[in-house]
């Protein structure tokens, strides 16, 4: 009867242990580099919890605008992505986006989903001329202002509450 | 309607709003959009009403001038690909990116010489788009003929389909890439009358600005579809040919003095 209780609780505390060490790395602290322009941010396009989920989609779709329609004030591109999210690295340029312990390698790496935006698409943001068709979305939503904020190190919950009942509101939705 | 539905109430009222915005711009905007030579804005998608096109006469186009071809790849940014360690100089020259290139046309009984660049010729009726199996070649609504990379699966029918050898295939992987021009290992890719300077209200071409700086202004590139448009107008006074006019693809690239 003891071992038996014993070795539940082992077994219980093992669990307990992998799901705290599989949850932290992605949902608590964040993943913007410091040196990118999106760590000075207040937001990203949309709560922060809805682009970790949706990114994909989001860029998927409005890939397709851009391409095919010759829709550029989109609101998701990814060279939107890579213009914030990039890490200046002190020399005027950047550090690849997908280069290791970067913004997007950080959690695709974690999560074993491969990245291959990058193997057409620049990795950094370009030097001199800052692309206006790309930027215009990001910087609207910049003004905007509204939405979620960027979770802080020392921010212990992934989520407000908020950010919740919006996700899930969201997800009924579909 | 329950209180756990309250920020969807949120978003639809937002979009409502957004809605009653964007028509009432929608509204405004035609007829601010009218002059400025049909010039349009980033929110705005590529419209039926523009046929982008281009005339080149071929007897301003100058012999071993290359300004065109240089600015395209400096645009496009071919100039960044690096040639695969070991591949020799004929490989390297049949394989890399051609967006435009010139060919020299000599009369084989005259010994007349003419230049002329040769380019996606953005047809009205393309053959490239009816043999793509998956929908990656395409025309866009403004008559742009492009490769949506995303969708390409490099099985190069088009390159066979195409009668003016406008298409280039990415054999290697790409290192270094601009961010208006995204370039792959695996894919077709072809002039896209650069489009992203179109699209962010441009109407000149890299190539057209470029042959317009050497001074030797063979490249007008403009609106097919607008009487009132140089292009049309030029196409209007002077004899024009589509190379290949035989298959009646009706091109939206036309020569002059061939």
């Amino acid at each position: 009867m003891h071992s038996s209780t014993g070795i539940l609780r082992t077994l219980g505390l093992i669990l307990a242990g992998s799901i705290a060490l599989l949850s932290s790395p992605v949902h608590s602290g964040t993943a913007v580099t410091p040196g990118s322009r999106a760590a000075g941010m207040e937001s990203c396009v949309a709560p922060t919890a809805e682009i970790r989920r949706n990114h994909m989609d989001y860029l998927k779709h409005d890939r397709n605008r851009v391409v095919h329609e010759g829709v550029r004030d989109v609101k998701h591109s990814l060279a939107g992505c890579v213009e914030c999210h990039a890490e200046k690295d002190g020399n005027g340029g950047y550090h690849p986006i997908n280069a290791d312990g970067q913004f997007c390698s950080g959690c695709h790496e974690h999560l074993a989903v491969n990245l291959t935006c990058f193997q057409c698409h620049s990795k950094e943001p370009d030097r001199k001329h800052s692309d206006a068709a790309s930027l215009s979305g990001i910087r609207n939503a910049g003004q905007r202002g509204r939405l979620g904020l960027l979770i802080k190190l020392n921010e212990a919950p992934a989520l407000s509450s908020e950010e919740m009942a919006q996700l899930h509101a969201l997800s009924r939705e579909e | 309607m329950t209180g756990k539905n309250e920020p969807n109430d949120m978003k639809r009222r937002e979009f409502i709003g957004r809605t009653v915005l964007a028509a009432g711009a929608a509204s405004v905007a035609p007829g601010i959009l009218l002059t400025v030579a049909n010039a349009k804005s980033e929110g705005e998608g590529a419209s039926s009403d523009i046929r982008w096109g281009m005339l080149i006469d071929s007897n301003k186009c100058v012999d071993n001038c290359t300004a065109c071809v240089d600015a395209c790849e400096r645009e496009n940014g071919i100039n960044l690909l690096q040639r695969p360690e070991g591949q020799g100089d004929e490989m390297w020259n049949a394989q890399r990116p051609q967006w435009i290139r010139k060919v020299k046309l000599r009369d084989r009984q005259t010994d007349e010489v003419t230049n002329l660049p040769m380019m996606c010729q953005h047809c009205e009726f393309p053959p490239c788009v009816d043999v793509c199996p998956t929908g990656a070649s395409f025309k866009r609504a403004d008559g742009i003929v492009m490769v949506d990379r995303h969708i390409c699966i490099g099985c190069r029918y088009c390159m066979m389909a195409c009668p003016y050898k406008a298409r280039s295939f990415i054999h290697k992987n790409v290192e270094k890439q601009t961010v208006r021009s995204p370039r792959g290992k695996g894919c077709v890719e072809s002039c896209n009358l650069c489009v992203h300077r179109i699209d962010a209200g441009a109407t000149t071409t890299a190539c057209q600005d470029a042959c317009e700086k050497d001074g030797h202004k063979a490249i007008l590139f403009g609106d097919l579809k607008d009487p009132e448009s140089q292009l049309s107008k030029a196409l209007k006074e002077k004899s024009s040919r589509q190379i290949r006019a035989d298959l009646e693809l009706n091109t939206g690239v036309r020569y002059t003095s061939l």
